[in-house]
């Protein structure tokens, strides 16, 4: 069966994972377009759940519903999501516009010359790249606060390392097959480390601990090695640097 | 206020976490779940003692574990596989229930079947939650004690505790003898990544389960499957029981400490009534799949949690099986025969 496509195919397909949950597929593809219904499902969802529901997970092209089948029914749940669905291309509430501070000197930016020696450009112009762009947040996922991230400009796109570089640092701002990220918890990885931010996704314990959520879009700000650890010291004390901008 | 009895870990080599019922509601943040690879059995032992079903208890694996407890006497209860248990060297049937006194020594370490034992106490035990859990994920630290495994020397406090058991009882939970059928299925959400014949290759054949399996996943020997559609997908949700099947065609079944989202296609989901069944396997086993509609996977579940609606029976342990150094003390090695 051919992946649905949201120009011509509206319905999604409804895929179980197992009896206890149940995978609302919009697409196959990373698409802004795709992930606005995805998000617009979670949200009607979140905001009137049916009993029963357990927690949702968007992710780029698809929204997993984990249920309780003995409260919940499957045929239940597939009427709750159809009750809930929008249009494609209708309003999603828009997400927030998060402006991170962000570091790429070299003492932070561990992989930026590897990146600009196969980008063919020189350092400064792949930060500068990187720090132009605009990039929605599509889905968390892999570990703890680890970001995924739209909007890379072509020239940066490029394929995963063939095999994972030692942990990257926390905070470490990433690219890899086409995408950017940031990763919270240092794991070893397959992304280039293009720079670091000091604010910090996840902190357990603070309100919220979750910083941005997936929808939400953000800009990176450059800052010096010297701001980068000012700002550090005041993310470390439980102060959020990254500013919200509306 | 009354003395808190305190569990105290003597030996621990890896592999014993405290787990609840899991870390809900975080997924969407790159949150694993963790939670208890048999939640049957976690069940069970937390049923037993007249607890809440999700409360935090102590998962040994294979590894095992030794632990007394100081200060004052608590109830416990034990269930799982079929797992060697024995309280001063007085063997215990793997799913049972006593009042551990202080000074008492209760060993647990793997036996015949079986991977994961849990112990749960009469009471509350004392530990902090994150994210609304107390489970432990030790690859991302979060959870238990300080996002690790218990080590010797580790003390955990029971509140509201109770100690009315006195000796040793067996617990009646037959259905936590696991049958060796087939484990059951409901395929899907990328079988359509492979071909109709694959599919029915992956039901017909043997796996073999690996012995490199951890919290994070089973994998399986074989023959390895070959992929219609290619190996990669984009990321989407996986459930506990997923069975990916990588570039390699070797499936991998994504348990309690998986990660939340995934990028290869996934041709079935363990159903959750067989769940444990599958994570008691240890390395070597051999198992086969059966594909079920999701009512019957639905139907499962409902048996199973009608099983826990009322409480356990406990029965007297009679000592079916003597441990040479019993037999010995009764002097009838000898065979003093008339």
């Amino acid at each position: 069966m051919a992946a649905p496509d949201p120009e011509t195919d509206l319905r999604p397909r409804f895929l179980d994972a197992g009896e206890a949950a149940l995978v609302v597929e919009f697409g196959a593809r990373v698409d802004p377009a795709i992930n606005d219904r995805v998000l617009a499902l979670d949200a009607a969802l979140t905001a009137e759940p049916p009993r029963g529901l357990a927690e949702t997970v968007p992710t780029y092209r698809s929204l997993m519903v984990h249920y309780d089948p003995l409260v919940l029914s499957r045929a239940a749940l597939v009427a709750a999501v159809e009750g809930r669905l929008t249009e494609p291309g209708a309003a999603r509430g828009a997400g927030r516009r998060w402006t991170m501070p962000c570091c790429y000197d070299p003492a932070f930016a561990e992989d930026i010359a590897e990146v600009a020696e196969l980008a063919g450009r020189d350092v400064a112009a792949v930060a500068a790249l990187h720090a132009e762009a605009e990039y929605r947040v599509y889905m968390y996922g892999f570990a703890p606060g680890f970001a995924y991230l739209g909007g890379l400009p072509e020239a940066l796109a490029l394929p995963r390392r063939p095999s994972p570089r030692p942990p990257h640092p926390p905070g470490a701002v990433m690219i890899g097959g086409g995408l950017a990220a940031i990763g919270t918890f240092p794991m070893p990885t397959g992304w280039y480390v293009l720079a670091r931010t000091p604010e910090r996704l996840f902190v357990e314990g603070r309100d919220p601990a979750f910083l941005i959520e997936s929808g939400d879009t953000l800009r990176f700000e450059p800052v010096d090695a010297d701001t980068f650890s000012g700002l550090e010291r005041r993310a470390a004390g439980g102060e959020i640097v990254a500013r919200r901008a509306s | 206020m009354s003395v808190r009895p305190i569990l105290r870990i003597l030996e621990a080599h890896g592999g014993a976490t405290l787990q609840d019922a899991g870390r809900h509601g975080a997924m969407r943040y790159g949150i694993t779940p963790a939670g208890p690879m048999d939640p049957l059995a976690h069940a069970t032992a937390n049923r037993a003692l007249g607890n809440p079903l999700g409360a935090t208890a102590i998962e040994v694996g294979l590894g095992g574990l030794a632990l007394t407890v100081e200060e004052a006497p608590l109830d416990i209860a034990l269930a799982g596989g079929a797992f060697r248990i024995d309280c001063d060297g007085r063997p215990l049937p793997p799913a049972a229930a006593l009042t551990l006194r202080p000074g008492m020594a209760l060993r647990i370490r793997a036996g015949r079947a079986g991977a994961w034992c849990y112990l749960a106490v009469a009471g509350r035990l004392d530990v902090a939650p994150v994210l609304g859990s107390t489970a432990t994920h030790t690859r991302s630290g979060l959870g238990g004690l300080d996002g690790r495994a218990l080590r010797p020397g580790d003390g955990l406090a029971a509140d509201e505790a109770r100690a009315r058991l006195g000796e040793p009882a067996a617990l009646v939970a037959p259905w936590l003898d696991r049958s060796p059928e087939a484990i059951r299925v409901v395929l899907g959400p990328q079988d359509d990544y492979f071909a109709e014949p694959e599919i029915a290759a992956f039901l017909a054949r043997d796996w073999t389960v690996s012995p490199k399996g951890d919290r994070m996943a089973c994998f399986l020997d074989g023959t390895p499957l070959t992929h219609a559609k290619g190996h990669d997908i984009v990321s989407d949700g996986i459930a506990m029981g997923a069975i990916q099947v990588p570039g390699q065609g070797l499936p991998i079944i994504l348990m309690a400490d998986r990660q939340p989202t995934g990028g290869y296609p996934k041709i079935a989901t363990v159903i959750g009534a067989d769940l444990g069944r599958l994570a008691q396997a240890q390395g070597g086993t051999r198992l086969r799949f059966r594909a079920v509609s999701v009512a019957e996977a639905v139907a499962a579940r409902r048996a199973e949690a009608a099983a826990l609606e009322p409480a356990i029976a406990l029965e007297p342990v009679i000592r079916t099986t003597f441990s040479s150094e019993f037999l010995l003390g009764r002097n009838l090695i000898d065979g003093v025969v008339g």
